[in-house]
């Protein structure tokens, strides 16, 4: 187990040790002590290791992951996992806004709540929220899913291409053309896969909802033309 | 950017100790703010029908006492005099009008900060660590206080266009953000509700304008829905009162805002990293304040 003290090494020492890594490299456990809020903790990392953050970040904390686990203890500021390409990264207390942003793929778990815009244009990227998400959540998701146990606040999935969204509580309002859809074996295996891999037990596809886009505001309609202002 | 921070004690026994947990949420917004900074604290209220006025000159040694002694003559009452680097806090017994009048005859470059029963506001350019220093911000007892940490953007790296700036009697504002429509809500205050201005700053109108709300009749409550409707731009708002604070996003809630609260007090801070010191936050509730939605505390 490597430990970096963040009150004792410089936080781009941390980053381009991290960038440096290799697969097959020996150090493959990573422990990252008194991150105190600071910014881009564990961005960029591109190596098959897992590394825990003990305690809370600031903004933008393992953006572009690649292929890395990532752990933060605390709780994350905006911007978490922006961009991610593949890996897991989890929080175990709440995250800020824009959450999973332009995600491509790879887990994105928070086991508290994730304020406003979680999953912004999210394109492949998977999103498991344990509590609740805010406003805006999944603004114009083209690809991935996200599953939220909690509620959903104002405008869910607004102008949404093709991201599914899962939601068990309530929703306060939906988006532009993002509408309830039926559960079907797709969907029903979609909230199973994601619990599982989540690690979150006791709950079943049945207590959750299924949105999506009515994919009306795909293309430029001639006759729609006084509506776009 | 700008970072702000506020601090508002539900147990009475924190009071001694407001300025030593405040201090370092203002310090963790240096990144954010490092133009200018300043507070709002309300401590030591003033007795009976006395006034409190905090009083700023851009010279440190200004002559503070000559002031307090012309002004006890002209009104004919007992001015006391706290003196705090470059401001100074008068308390009176006298009418806030009177008082403003007889600054702006004879000390025009003296700039009024603060004006209440509790409230103190102080401010100046430099590093939170410098202002924290400059008015002994660490040492300071108070039952709530409002910072600010200020990048400027909207106009210049003045004392005067630091924040918070002073909404009314024990009223005070500090803003993270721009408004859009600042010029022309400025002029319209100005014309039809008799605002003076000191800055150029676009929170300064924004104080004006909850100002002149309040003297129109609303309650705080009002007063802020009433500017979720004519204020445009980008806004985290937290206001100072009497005897509580409340905190205001803009409907579309771009600018970063933390709430937590335990049973001993209740903290906001545009990044978590200003809250993680305060005693038993890992137990506190910790949320975002969601957009167009008033939260207050106290008798806010």
């Amino acid at each position: 187990m490597e430990i970096v003290d963040l009150d004792v090494t410089p936080l781009r020492e941390l980053n381009q040790r991290l960038h440096d890594l290799r697969a097959g490299d020996n150090l493959t456990a990573w422990r990252v002590v008194n991150p105190k809020g600071r910014h881009n903790v564990a961005v960029g990392v591109d190596a098959p290791v897992s590394i825990t953050i003990d305690g809370h970040v600031g903004y933008y904390c393992a953006g572009m992951n690649s292929q890395a686990e990532i752990v933060i203890t605390g709780n994350a500021g905006p911007g978490l996992a922006e961009n991610m390409m593949s890996g897991v990264v989890r929080v175990k207390g709440s995250a800020s806004q824009y959450a999973g942003a332009t995600g491509r793929g790879g887990l994105l778990v928070i086991e508290g709540d994730a304020a406003g815009r979680c999953g912004i244009s999210m394109k492949g990227i998977d999103i498991v929220v344990r509590g609740s998400v805010g406003h805006m959540s999944a603004f114009m998701g083209q690809a991935g899913r996200l599953l939220v146990c909690g509620d959903a606040g104002e405008a869910l999935g607004d102008s949404l291409y093709e991201a599914r969204l899962y939601v068990r509580g309530t929703v306060a309002g939906l988006g532009a053309d993002c509408v309830e859809r039926p559960l079907g074996d797709t969907e029903r295996a979609d909230i199973t896969e994601l619990l599982a891999r989540a690690g979150i037990e006791g709950l079943e596809p049945e207590d959750f909802r299924c949105y999506g886009s009515a994919r009306q505001l795909y293309n430029f309609q001639a006759d729609k033309f006084h509506a776009y202002g | 950017m700008c970072g702000i921070v506020g601090l508002y004690l539900k147990n009475e026994t924190l009071r001694p100790k407001i300025g030593a947990l405040f201090a370092p949420m203002l310090r963790e917004m240096t990144e954010r703010g490092p133009d200018s900074a300043g507070i709002a604290i309300y401590r030591n209220p003033a007795s009976g029908s006395a006034l409190k006025v905090t009083l700023a000159h851009d010279d440190a040694r200004f002559d503070w006492a000559g002031l307090a002694a012309d002004l006890a003559q002209a009104l004919d009452v007992e001015v006391a005099v706290e003196h705090l680097s470059t401001h100074a806090v008068l308390t009176l017994d006298g009418e806030e009008t009177v008082i403003r009048q007889w600054l702006d005859r004879h000390h025009p470059d003296v700039r009024i900060t603060a004006v209440g029963q509790v409230i103190e506001i102080f401010k100046e350019v430099g590093l939170p660590q410098q202002v924290i220093d400059r008015f002994g911000i660490e040492r300071m007892t108070g039952s709530h206080i409002i910072g600010h940490t200020r990048m400027a953007t909207e106009s210049a790296v003045t004392t005067a266009g630091s924040h918070p700036f002073s909404t009314g009697s024990d009223l005070c504002l500090v803003h993270n953000g721009s408004l859009s429509n600042h010029p022309r809500l400025r002029d319209w205050l100005k014309r039809h509700a008799g605002m003076r201005f000191q800055t150029e700053n676009d929170t300064e109108v924004a104080a004006a304008y909850l100002t002149w709300r309040l003297a129109e009749g609303d309650g705080l409550r009002e007063a802020l829905g009433h500017a979720l409707r004519d204020l445009d731009g980008f806004y985290t708002f937290a206001i100072g009162t009497r005897d509580g604070f409340a905190v205001l996003r803009d409907p579309i809630a771009c600018k970063p805002a933390v709430l937590a609260e335990t049973d001993d007090w209740v903290a906001m801070a545009s990044e978590y990293r200003s809250l993680a010191h305060l005693p038993g936050v890992e137990n506190a509730k910790v949320w975002e304040p969601a957009p167009a939605t008033i939260y207050a505390w106290g008798s806010a």
